[in-house]
């Protein structure tokens, strides 16, 4: 495009549109990636004002060290006992996960997606949080679910939208509602959950309540405006919150330039609202777990919301509708430096003479036997597609507490075409 | 001449950024995955690698940025085409575009403009549960200031997407995506059909317009009008040769500008009319249709005007196709419209 410039003296303009380092077909190769040590952090006491600590919001809170060894400040010292559970909740996230995409593979059902390599940011974040702490997720922490307990069968009924879906076959798979649990109704709109997590917290507060809510959303997700009004209104009502962001580097095919990465941290969009922000190791459990305690203890002690960064790696595809492989490097998941949770925690337990291979073995092949039971047992409630596993005028109730005129006619018309056309 | 290639609905929909983006060197393309990977549903493919990062552009995934953005463009001087992923996602954008676009030209006298077209995948059929089968026109129809088109076929989608790029008004470009590869007879439980024996798969390569505004008659008849757009127009069409109604099929191909020239000659000619839609029912197209109709055909019609739509709930994921206007209901809807 040519413009009749009347400053042509100038250089011309141009425009910077990000572009990822590793395309299909690139070697990729991660080497110069800047991966501080593990202990290195410092731990600022909860009661600290967020503005003494800006450098967190760039740096990495790690406690595994390369050896397996956990480091420094922020090692929440847990004992055996609770990393096994750490750990198996991993796995037994993973094993679900596996499970049902191959299900979706297999035509059981219509859609999945995997958290595979982030499961440490749902099941320790879940671990350090209360268990009646409010959670508002994105479709990526069903390690939240499987951390406090929920059942296995129920989140596959749910997935096949069968007759035992408590959600009756309203919602698409893993989009899972659990007040119960304190897990709220996730949406397939991005981001929406940031500011409700925020109102939710503001509730708590004002009726001086002792819980706090706590929020997740991907990388990509943090340019919706729904991210930036939470974190206003979490910043003037101090709002006991936390914020996380899965940074996973991946939103669908667009890398985490698209969403800012080139020019700073996640964490600290923090720093810009005057909110405590954190960079965290989001494939170690450990280090996601010290930060989630020590976001809930300001939380409860009203210092107010923490953003947390947890820098992790999309392990695999978007969802079972995406082939990642037209967009990035096959490479890419291999070359990642900050490697795999379950494997780091597992090799730490080891370390610790707490753990041994053929414990894990077997409790990888419980785990797998575990799912496969509640599989089965989901599945005789029926799979989607097979035949209607409601009554079909349930599709009008639940629209309204009460159903008004409208609805109710346009029950009765369609069940009388139906009759009417013999189905 | 050689017969034009055949196209499903989205190599139609490229064809036409395409032809665009090498006649106009101000129309870019950009939206979420719309760049380097060329869409979600590949219909931006190719274009980065032909035209360049800046003229074919992922973005930030935010959709009221990406109108906002969009008529920032357009004020400067260039044709935008963005992307909404679904629309579904167009909420969160109504402020940008309902508040802005709709009403630049208005609010500045003409000083300003908002040539945009907004693409859209939209509509039901393809089990997607509540957030990516949704059909939101009417929410846009009832907004003064945007165009709202929606193609049934390969060959309408590429001659109705240049002439929304081309207008200098903000287009909301609607595209029924259960037909993205096929024509869909509403039969769900029957193998899916592709555009090749269809006879509007016959796309030319090149530039060639269809104008905004304009119905197409799917089926001259005169036993009643039918009123649809979109994967509607292929249900519609496949029931009626099932039941072997004399109804005359009426393609809207655009809501607003609405060519209600020919939708008054039909009705006035067949004496009933049906309006067949996705969207839920109350504050739907239909009733503005019906309202239309009603105040211009009143002494012409011997029946209700009758509306197939979908129901006034949130779109069930298992209760998908008994949640979808197929034939059943149209057909159930056609007897007693026929008998009245
Ligand atoms: C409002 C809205 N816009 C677009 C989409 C489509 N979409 C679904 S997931 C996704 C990518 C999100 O990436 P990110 O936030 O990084 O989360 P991740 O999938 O990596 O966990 C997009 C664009 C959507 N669901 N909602
Ligand atoms: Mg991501």
């Amino acid at each position: 495009m040519t413009v009749d410039a009347p400053r042509a003296n100038l250089p011309p303009l141009s425009l910077h549109v990000p572009e990822p380092r590793f395309r299909p077909g690139d070697e990729a190769d991660f080497s110069d990636l800047v991966v501080p040590p593990a202990g290195a952090a410092r731990r600022p006491d909860t009661a600290e004002p967020a503005d003494r600590f800006h450098e967190l919001a760039y740096g990495l809170v790690r406690v595994l060290d390369d050896a397996g060894n956990a480091v420094g400040p922020w090692d929440p010292r847990l004992d055996a006992e609770a990393k096994r559970k750490m750990l198996r909740s991993m796995a037994l996230t993973r094993a679900f996960d596996e499970r049902m995409f191959r299900a979706q593979r297999q035509g059981k059902t219509s859609f999945y997606m995997k958290s595979t390599g982030e499961e440490a940011v749902s099941v320790a974040a879940a671990l350090a949080m209360a268990g009646d702490d409010m959670c508002f997720p994105s479709y990526r922490q069903q390690g939240i679910l499987i951390t406090r307990g929920y059942p296995l069968v129920e989140m596959m009924n749910q997935i096949y939208s069968n007759r035992g879906d408590p959600l009756q076959g309203r919602q698409l798979p893993i989009m899972y509602s659990s007040k119960e649990t304190g897990f709220f109704s996730i949406s397939g709109n991005l981001a929406t959950q940031y500011p409700q997590a925020v109102g939710w917290a503001m509730a708590s507060a004002a009726r001086g309540d002792t819980r706090i809510a706590a929020t997740w959303c991907g990388e990509g997700s943090t340019a919706e405006g729904d991210f930036h009004s939470a974190l206003t209104f979490a910043t003037v009502y101090r709002a006991p919150v936390i914020f996380n962001v899965v940074n996973n580097q991946w939103a669908i095919s667009s890398f985490s330039g698209f969403a800012g990465a080139e020019a700073t941290t996640f964490a600290a969009r923090a720093i810009g609202y005057g909110i405590a922000g954190l960079r965290v190791d989001g494939n170690d459990a450990l280090a996601v777990y010290a930060a989630t305690q020590w976001a809930a203890e300001r939380a409860r002690t009203n210092q107010g919301p923490t953003l947390i960064e947890h820098f992790t790696y999309r392990a695999e595809g978007h969802s079972t509708s995406d082939d990642p492989s037209a967009y990035r490097s096959a490479g890419e998941p291999n070359a990642w430096p900050l490697g795999d949770p379950i494997r780091r925690l597992k090799d730490h337990l080891i370390g610790l003479g707490e753990w041994d291979e053929e414990r894990h073995a077997a409790m990888d092949l419980e785990l797998a036997e575990t799912v496969k039971r509640a599989q089965k047992e989901a599945e005789k409630n029926g799979i989607l597609g097979h035949g209607m596993h409601q009554p079909f005028e349930t599709m009008f109730e639940g629209v309204f507490e009460e159903m008004p005129w409208h609805l109710k006619e346009q029950s009765d018309q369609m069940i009388a075409e139906r009759k009417a056309a013999g189905i | 001449m050689s017969a034009a290639p055949r196209m499903n609905m989205i190599q139609a929909i490229n064809s036409a950024m395409d032809v665009m983006m090498e006649r106009d060197d101000q129309v870019v393309v950009m939206g979420e995955d719309v760049g380097y990977f060329g869409g979600v549903f590949r219909a931006t493919a190719g274009l980065q690698a032909k035209y360049g990062k800046t003229r074919a552009f992922d973005t930030p995934i935010t959709e009221i940025g990406i109108i906002g953005v969009a008529i920032g463009m357009g004020a400067y001087g260039l044709r935008p085409v963005p992307e909404i992923q679904f629309a579904d996602y167009i909420y969160p954008a109504l402020d940008q575009l309902v508040s802005e676009a709709a009403r630049l030209r208005y609010r500045s006298n003409g000083d300003f403009t908002a040539p945009i077209t907004v693409r859209s995948p939209y509509g039901g059929g393809i089990f997607g549960g509540q957030t990516h089968s949704q059909s939101p026109e009417g929410i846009f129809t009832h907004v003064s200031g945007i165009k709202t088109v929606i193609p049934s076929t390969p060959y309408d989608a590429k001659g109705l997407l240049i002439a929304a790029i081309e207008d200098n008004d903000p287009v909301l470009f609607l595209e029924p995506k259960r037909i993205y590869n096929g024509p869909f007879d509403g039969h769900y439980d029957r193998p899916a059909k592709n555009w090749t024996a269809h006879p509007a798969s016959e796309v030319p390569t090149g530039y060639y317009r269809v104008e905004l505004g304009k119905a197409a008659t799917v089926r001259e008849g005169e036993a009643v009008t039918i009123l649809c757009y979109g994967t509607m127009v292929h249900v519609v069409a496949a029931t009626i040769e099932e039941l072997g109604v004399d109804a005359e099929i009426i393609d809207l191909r655009t809501l607003v500008p609405l060519d209600i020239e020919a939708i008054e000659a039909s009705v006035k000619k067949t004496g009933r009319c049906m309006i067949v839609h996705e969207a839920t029912r109350t504050s739907g197209f239909g009733a503005e249709l019906s309202a239309l109709v009603q105040e211009r055909c009143f002494y012409h019609l011997e029946a209700p005007i009758a509306r197939v739509t979908g129901f006034d709930t949130p779109y069930p994921h298992s209760l998908e196709w008994a949640y979808f206007p197929g034939p059943v209901r149209i057909r159930e809807a056609l007897n007693k419209l026929l008998k009245d």
